[in-house]
C-alpha cells in the first residue's frame, strides 16, 4: 500500500518545493534582518529535520539494541545518514546568514558549537559503521543514543546560555504573515525527509540481500 | 515502509523519478529566485574597484549609519544559501540513485550466476 503512494509522494514533495519560493518571496521582509531573514524558512526546518532525524536514529538503536532486529539498524544507518545531509545545510546557510546579521560568519556559542558537535558525532557513527569491522553495529548504536541525548542541550542552549542566534520562541510567535511560507517549507521538508529515509532504508536493506547472497553462493560453492 | 515492498524495477523507476523530480523543482524554483534577487541584488563591486584610490586620511570620521553601497548584500547570501540546500539535496538524490542501481545491478549479477551453477 505504501509502495503505491511512493510516487504521488514524491509528485507532492516536488510541487511544494515548486511553491515555497513563491509563499517566501510573499512573506514580509524582517525589521531588523531585512531580506537576509528569507534564509529562515530553508535554515530552521532543515534544523528540525535533523533534530527529527537523530531521535530516530537514537530510539531505531535502542530498538536495534534490545531486539536485535535488522530493520530497526537499517533504519539508524539511514537516519545517520540524513542528520549530516540536513546538518551540512544548517551548517552552511547559518554562517552566510549570520554573515550579514551579526558581521561574522562563525561564532563559537552554545548553539552553533554543540550543532557541529551533533553533525560531528553522528559523524563519527557513520565513520564506525564503515571501519569498525563486525559487531561495530552495536557500538554504533550506543554513539547514536549519545547523539539523540544531545538534541534537546542542542534546542534549549539558546534559552540557556547567552548566544547570539535567536532563541526558540522564534518559531512559536511567528508574525501570522510569516507563518504560511514557515510551515509550507517546513512541510516540505518533512515530505522530502521521509521519502529519503525510506528510499535511503532500502539501499540498506538490499546492501544486506546483497551480503546474505554471496555467503550463500559461497556456502553453495564449497 | 514504503520502498520494503516495491519491486527492484519499481525501484529504479522511483530512484529515476527522484532525480528527475530534483532537477525539475531545481530548475523551477531557482527561476523565481533568481528573479526575485537580481532585483534586489547590491551594485557590482568590480565598478567600485575602477574609481581612483583616495586619498590618505589624516583622521577617522564617526557615521551612524553605513550607506547602502558599503552594506554587504543580503541578496547573494540568500541566493547562495538557497542554492547550497538546493545542491546539497540533489547531489544526495543523486548519489542514493546511483548506489541503489549498483547495488541491484549486482543482486541481479549474483543471483544469475548463482542460477546458473545450480544447473
Amino acid at each position: 500500500m505504501m509502495s503505491r503512494s511512493f510516487v504521488p509522494l514524491v509528485c507532492v514533495t516536488a510541487v511544494m518545493f515548486v511553491v515555497a519560493p513563491w509563499l517566501i518571496m510573499q512573506a514580509p521582509f524582517e525589521s531588523t534582518m531585512g531580506l537576509v531573514q528569507k534564509i529562515f524558512y530553508f535554515h530552521v526546518p532543515a534544523a528540525l529535520m535533523m533534530f527529527v532525524s537523530a531521535f530516530v536514529c537514537g530510539v531505531a538503536s535502542i530498538r536495534f539494541l534490545a531486539t536485535r532486529r535488522k530493520a530497526s539498524d537499517q533504519t539508524a544507518v539511514a537516519a545517520a545518514e540524513l542528520i549530516l545531509v540536513f546538518g551540512i545545510i544548517v551548517l552552511i546557510t547559518g554562517p552566510l546568514w549570520a554573515r550579514k546579521a551579526w558581521g561574522i560568519w562563525w561564532d563559537w556559542d552554545a548553539r552553533l558549537t554543540s550543532t557541529v558537535v551533533l553533525w560531528m558525532m553522528f559523524a563519527a557513527y557513520l565513520l564506525l559503521r564503515r571501519f569498525g569491522g563486525p559487531g561495530s553495529e552495536r557500538l554504533a548504536a550506543g554513539v547514536a543514543i549519545f547523539g539523540m541525548a544531545n538534541v534537546p542541550f542542542v534546542y534549549w542552549s539558546v534559552n540557556v546560555w547567552r548566544t547570539l542566534h535567536p532563541k526558540t520562541t522564534v518559531v512559536p510567535s511567528l508574525d501570522p504573515s510569516m507563518r504560511p511560507a514557515f510551515y509550507w517549507c517546513f512541510f516540505a521538508f518533512l515530505l522530502l525527509y521521509l521519502l529519503l529515509l525510506n528510499a535511503r532504508r532500502r539501499l540498506e536493506a538490499q546492501r544486506d540481500r546483497l551480503t546474505q547472497l554471496y555467503l550463500t553462493y559461497d556456502l553453495e560453492e564449497r | 515502509m514504503i520502498f520494503a515492498t516495491l519491486k527492484p524495477r519499481l525501484t529504479g523507476r522511483v530512484t529515476r523519478a527522484l532525480g528527475a523530480m530534483t532537477l525539475a523543482v531545481g530548475v523551477l524554483t531557482g527561476l523565481p529566485m533568481g528573479a526575485l534577487l537580481t532585483d534586489a541584488a547590491a551594485p557590482d563591486v568590480f565598478a567600485q574597484a575602477q574609481t581612483p584610490p583616495p586619498a590618505a586620511q589624516d583622521e577617522f570620521v564617526p557615521l551612524k549609519d553605513v550607506p547602502p553601497t558599503e552594506q554587504l548584500p543580503a541578496a547573494r547570501l540568500v541566493m547562495a544559501a538557497y542554492s547550497v540546500a538546493w545542491i546539497v539535496i540533489a547531489g544526495y538524490i543523486f548519489l542514493l540513485w546511483r548506489r541503489l542501481s549498483r547495488v541491484e545491478q549486482e543482486i541481479q549479477t549474483v543471483g544469475q550466476r548463482f542460477q546458473a551453477s545450480r544447473r
